[in-house]
This record gives C-alpha cells, structure tokens and sequence, in this order.
C-alpha cells in the first residue's frame, strides 16, 4: 500500500502522495489515531473546516488472511469532543487495500451547500456531484442501490445517511456489504463529519487492481492456515458466534446480573426469552425464506456472527442483528418483541444513525416522558423522524447525553458524552474500567474485559470484585489498540486469547507480508503506543482525569439483584493509563 | 432439596430448557451436567445464583444453576 489520497473539499482538489514514512508501518486504527493526532487541531469543532476525516485498511486487509477485511475511520469525534476510531466490515478496507491506497483523507468543507460523491478507480479520484435522488432523506438501502447502479454493482461504498447530512452527532458511516447491504461504523458520530464536509459517499472501484504484495508468500499461507485453524477449532469463533450471533449473550448477561434494564436500573429482565440468540435463531430458521442464520460480514469472514432476519413471510429485514442494539432496545427500553427490534434496526440502519448511542438515547428519552416506556411503535416512528429531521428526530439523534439534558435527568448513562453500552459496570466491574478510561468514551469494544469476567475467555475474573481488574482493563485496551490496527475483526480474539499459536500466526502472517520481524512484544507496544497518542489528543482538546469517570449515580444507585455499587476510587481508574 | 436448572444455547438441543431437579444433599453442578448428559468439556460456564461457580460447588436448597456452552459476542 503505497498511496496516500488527500481530497481537499475546499480547494475541490485531489493530491496522490507516497506514503510518509512515519505511517509506512501502521494500518487501521495506529494509522488514523496517529493522522488525527499529527494533522487536526485538538481544540477545532468537529464539523468545522479544521477537522478532518481519514479512512485506512488496516495491515492484512485486502489478503487472503481470514477476517482481515475491517476498515477504521478516524477524525475528531462531534459527539464526544475527543478522538475517534470507529470500524467496519463490509467490501471497502479490501478493495483499498488491493489498489494500494494506505489511506485517503478528507479535509476541508466547500462553500456551497452541494453534495458530491468521491470516486476512487485506478484511474484516479475525481469529485462529482451527488445524484439527486439520493439526498434530503432518501434512505440507505436505496442509495446503495442507487449508486450500485450508477456505478457498478460490485463497487464499494461508504455513505452518510440522512443522519449524516443533518450532521447529528450520533450519524455513523455505512458501508456496503457483499450482498449490497450494510455494516456500519457506528460510534462517534464521524456519519457528521463526512456530511459537514458536503460528501455524501465514497465509491470504490478496484477493477484492474492487482493482489495485494506478500514477501514471502509461502510463509504468509501457512500462518494463515495455523491461524484459521485456531479460529474454527474454538467454541466462540468456530460455532457458537455463527449459530446463535452476538445476541447470544443476552441470557448470559441475564443470569449474570449484568444485563442493563430501563435505563440502567436494574441488571435483569423477566422477558429475555422473547430477545435472546436462542429464540432470534430458532425464529429464523423456523421462518425459513430469505433467512440466514449465520452471515460474514465481509469477504473472508469464517467466525460468520451476522444474520438476516427476516418477517413472518420469511422476508428480510435486516442483518448484522446484534446484541448490543437488541439489548439497549429490548432490556433498556423495554421493547418485548423482536419483529418490533428488528424494524427500527433496520430504520437505524437506514437512516445511518449508531445503534448503541439512539437505542440507549431512547431508554433515556423513554424516562424523561419524551417517548412511552417499551412501546416498539412509538419508538419507530421517532426514529423514522431523526430522517426528517421532525425536532423529536434531532433530539434522539444528538445522543443519550443530550436527551438527558433535555429531559432534566441525572441517571444519564454515558462517559465523555458517548453512550454506556450493554453489560452494567457495577456488577461486572472490569469493563466499567474501561468505560471510563478509554479514549473513545464509553465503548465496550476498547477493552472488552466481559470476555474475563463473565464469559470466562483469556481470564478467570470475579466480575463483582476489583482485584485483577486494573490490570486486565489495561492489557485489554493495549491488546484491542494493537488488532485494531491489523484489520482483523476484533472477534479473532476469542480463537487467540488462549491458544499462543494462533497469536504467533497473527503477527506471522503481518511479518510474511511485510519481510519485517514483529515480536509479541512490537505488538503490545505498538498498542501502547496507539493509546499514548490518542490520550495526548484528548488532553490537547481540554480531557483531564476528571473525565475518566463513570456517571456519578453509579456511585449511589445499587444494581439489582447484585445490589451493587461502583466502588473504584478516582486513584484506581487513574492506575489503568500507567503504563 | 430443590434446584432450578437453566440450559442455554446448545446445551438445548434434545434437552429441556428449564427444569426443577431434585437432588441429594451434596450435590454439585457436575452431577447435573452428568445426569442431562452433558459432555464435561461443553458445560463451559456455570451460575449459580447470579454468580460464576466451578463445577465442584456444593448446591444448596432452591439454588438456581445456569449452564452455558463456550458463547461470546460483544
């Protein structure tokens, strides 16, 4: 990957430079995070000129590496105020890859209203305008189709949705699946920045791209056959993600007391039957048609966690149905049917708005009177409005710590003004470690010490006591930071965390591709490293320790049934970011 | 005595999702992981009462055990 494509949107210009040499080792999310950190003033508005928006494959994307095909995307977040690293599947990281594009980078904002499509081929970049019919509402599922049609209907896109356009601060960035569907880079709000920048889409046409180069091809195949082999030997990755999806983990959650219920005042629900992995696959399959259990949410995906989820006629609805959105709708919001889940999924979908941020945003707006506690109806319709923008619609879309302003709540589940995912951090104390010290705001997917504490994967934790958990936070945040930037999908970790063979293939088949010579101990530096610098940007932007806190009711509020509080001292969450 | 047992996942396939057992004194989550037939190695997690337990802990009277396969998402 030898290309660095920077798109000017206020001089409308394109520039395709080498790439600097102190990115030439980093990919995915060490190469956005240490972009964002070098180029964009910490203390610009997020969707003012000064911001700017990169998209990077990530090491192995674009290689016959199994589930290699993650994009991250990085800019400073208008929702959290801090940086932002958020990724996806779908066909894009691939496609850059193979066309030898290390990153391309969006930066400035035109003067006029206009929006244009970007158009990458090997012929170069040019910026066009937007078709007409794709702008002022019109949903994602039909863009894509849109500009699959226009373009090609192998090209790969990434698009700001209504969401996007309205610069809402919980907007994601959707790409396009294999099948011309979507999977999103959902936290964040970056879906505003690309709209502030007046660019609707990004579409991708490797035709006539070569393979990507490997230095020492026969090396590269074997790792890649020893790390495959760990993925589909162990239980989570090889089976149980495909049968059952992420959603399998609303029973354990349940029974562990941990599963966060209307708007974070209880860790359990009576009704998880009617959401849980189990009755979402036997639904499935008993429905029969366009269903599939199991889905890869990009080519070379062998974990296969996704899903399309279909209506009483076996017709699809919507795919990549994951637990984090059927909890903070079912549990923390109280909607007992899935049908009723699955369609404002997929309008969330549609609409190209984070599906942890307004699920959670809802359970809010649901306490403060604004929307009828578990009413899946009412809930649809308001998030059909976000599209519109009805001002119901802006509020959800601006995120949970705006809806809790608006509602004058004190219960208010978020840190640096991103939502608090789906496992309670009183009851499963690890992961509020961090919640609270992340970079990203809260964000299950930066160190998920679940794995430790309840799943009983790579560690054995006491999920309600401390001992252990400043540590494991910490190694957790270290070791994501490093598989964030590989493109491996963050679920290779559940096949590597205690088989050391199939770590050694990881960092074997980045050596056989590269002819460099990473240790074990190369990759947790370069994670440590990764996390040094996004925390600088953050202290740069105004953060202090003081924002490493979970909310304070957590502190006062016991969790059912455990009935317990959040206990760690300011000085102990400090403890994690020492290193 | 009287414990509730819950299966999840895959440990239901021919098997009852919930049932009441009724066991001696002494009893732990191994012996009903042999009594459903339960392969040792697919009884990956074990809660009892809301909290993580080994298979060796000694039950007592209306304990609730749920027994998980090997599951992860996130």
């Amino acid at each position: 990957m030898n290309k660095f494509i920077r798109i000017d949107m206020t001089a409308m210009k394109v520039t395709t430079e080498e790439v600097p040499e102190k990115y030439a080792g980093l990919g995915g999310r060490a190469l956005t995070s240490n972009f964002v950190a070098n180029e964009v003033k910490p203390t610009c508005h997020a969707l003012g000129k000064n911001n700017k928006i990169i998209f990077a494959p990530g090491l192995l994307s674009g290689t016959a590496a199994p589930n290699s095909g993650r994009i991250s995307v990085g800019a400073k977040s208008p929702l959290t105020g801090g940086i932002k690293e958020s990724n996806a599947g779908g066909t894009f990281s691939q496609k850059m890859a193979k066309m030898g594009i290390k990153a391309l980078v969006i930066e400035g904002m035109p003067a006029d209203d206009k929006y244009h499509i970007i158009k990458i081929d090997m012929n170069g970049v040019t910026i066009e305008d937007a078709p007409a019919e794709i702008i002022g509402g019109c949903g994602n599922y039909k863009a894509i189709e849109v500009l699959s049609a226009k373009y090609g209907e192998k090209v790969g896109i990434a698009l700001a949705g209504p969401a996007g356009e309205h610069r809402l601060p919980s907007a994601n960035i959707s790409f396009k699946d294999p099948e011309g569907n979507m999977r999103s880079a959902g936290r964040g709000g970056l879906g505003a920045v690309l709209g502030s920048k007046k660019v609707k889409a990004l579409v991708i046409d490797e035709t006539g791209a070569v393979a990507v180069p490997i230095a020492d091809p026969e090396k590269f195949r074997a790792a890649s056959k020893v790390f495959a082999k760990a993925l589909l030997d162990h239980p989570v990755a090889g089976k149980g993600l495909a049968a059952y999806g992420t959603d399998v983990l609303v029973n354990i959650l349940n029974e562990a007391g941990g599963l966060p219920a209307k708007n974070f005042t209880a860790g359990r629900i009576d009704h998880n039957d009617n959401i849980s992995g189990e009755t979402m696959n036997a639904t499935i399959t008993e429905r029969g048609g366009e269903g599939k259990v199991s889905h890869g949410c990009h080519a070379g995906c062998i974990i296969r966690c996704s899903q399309w989820y279909t209506d009483k006629q076996g017709k699809y609805i919507t795919s990549g149905f994951e637990y984090e959105t059927i909890w903070g709708l079912g549990a923390d919001a109280g909607i007992k049917d899935l049908d009723d889940i699955a369609y404002i999924d997929r309008e969330m979908d549609d609409i190209g708005i984070d599906s942890i941020e307004t699920a959670v945003a809802v359970a809010c707006a649901m306490e403060g009177g604004l929307l009828p506690w578990g009413d899946g109806k009412a809930v649809l319709e308001a998030v059909k409005g976000i599209a519109v923008p009805t001002p119901l619609g802006r509020i959800i879309g601006s995120g949970t710590a705006v809806v809790g302003k608006v509602c004058g709540l004190f219960r208010v589940p978020v840190v640096k003004d991103q939502a608090i995912p789906a496992y309670d951090p009183r009851p499963v104390k690890g992961i509020g470690l961090t919640y609270a010290t992340t970079p990203m705001g809260a964000d299950h997917t930066a160190g998920y010490c679940i794995s430790g504490n309840i799943l009983k994967v790579g560690a054995d934790i006491d999920p309600l006591k401390k001992d252990g958990q400043i540590e494991y936070s910490r190694a957790m945040q270290i070791g994501t930071a490093s598989v964030d930037s590989t493109g491996m999908c963050l679920f290779v970790y559940f096949g590597i965390a205690d088989n050391p063979g199939g770590y050694q293939a990881l960092i074997d088949m980045i050596n056989s591709q590269y002819g460099i010579s990473l240790t074990a101990t190369d990759v947790d530096k370069l994670g440590e490293s990764v996390l040094k610098v996004e925390r600088a940007f953050n202290k740069a932007a105004g953060f202090t320790n003081a924002h490493d806190r979970l909310p304070e009711f957590f502190e006062y509020e016991p969790c059912p049934p455990h009935n317990v509080v959040w206990d760690f001292t300011p000085e102990e969450i400090d403890e994690v970011y020492n290193f | 005595m009287q414990i509730k047992v819950k299966l999840f996942a895959t440990l239901r396939e021919n098997r009852e999702k919930e049932m009441m057992m009724d066991l001696t004194q002494g009893a732990t989550p191994k012996d009903i992981i042999e009594r459903l037939n339960i392969p040792k190695e697919e009884a990956a997690i074990i809660i009892i009462n809301g909290r993580n337990a080994k298979p060796d802990r000694v039950l007592e009277d209306n304990d609730v055990v749920a027994i998980f396969p090997a599951v992860g998402g996130g």
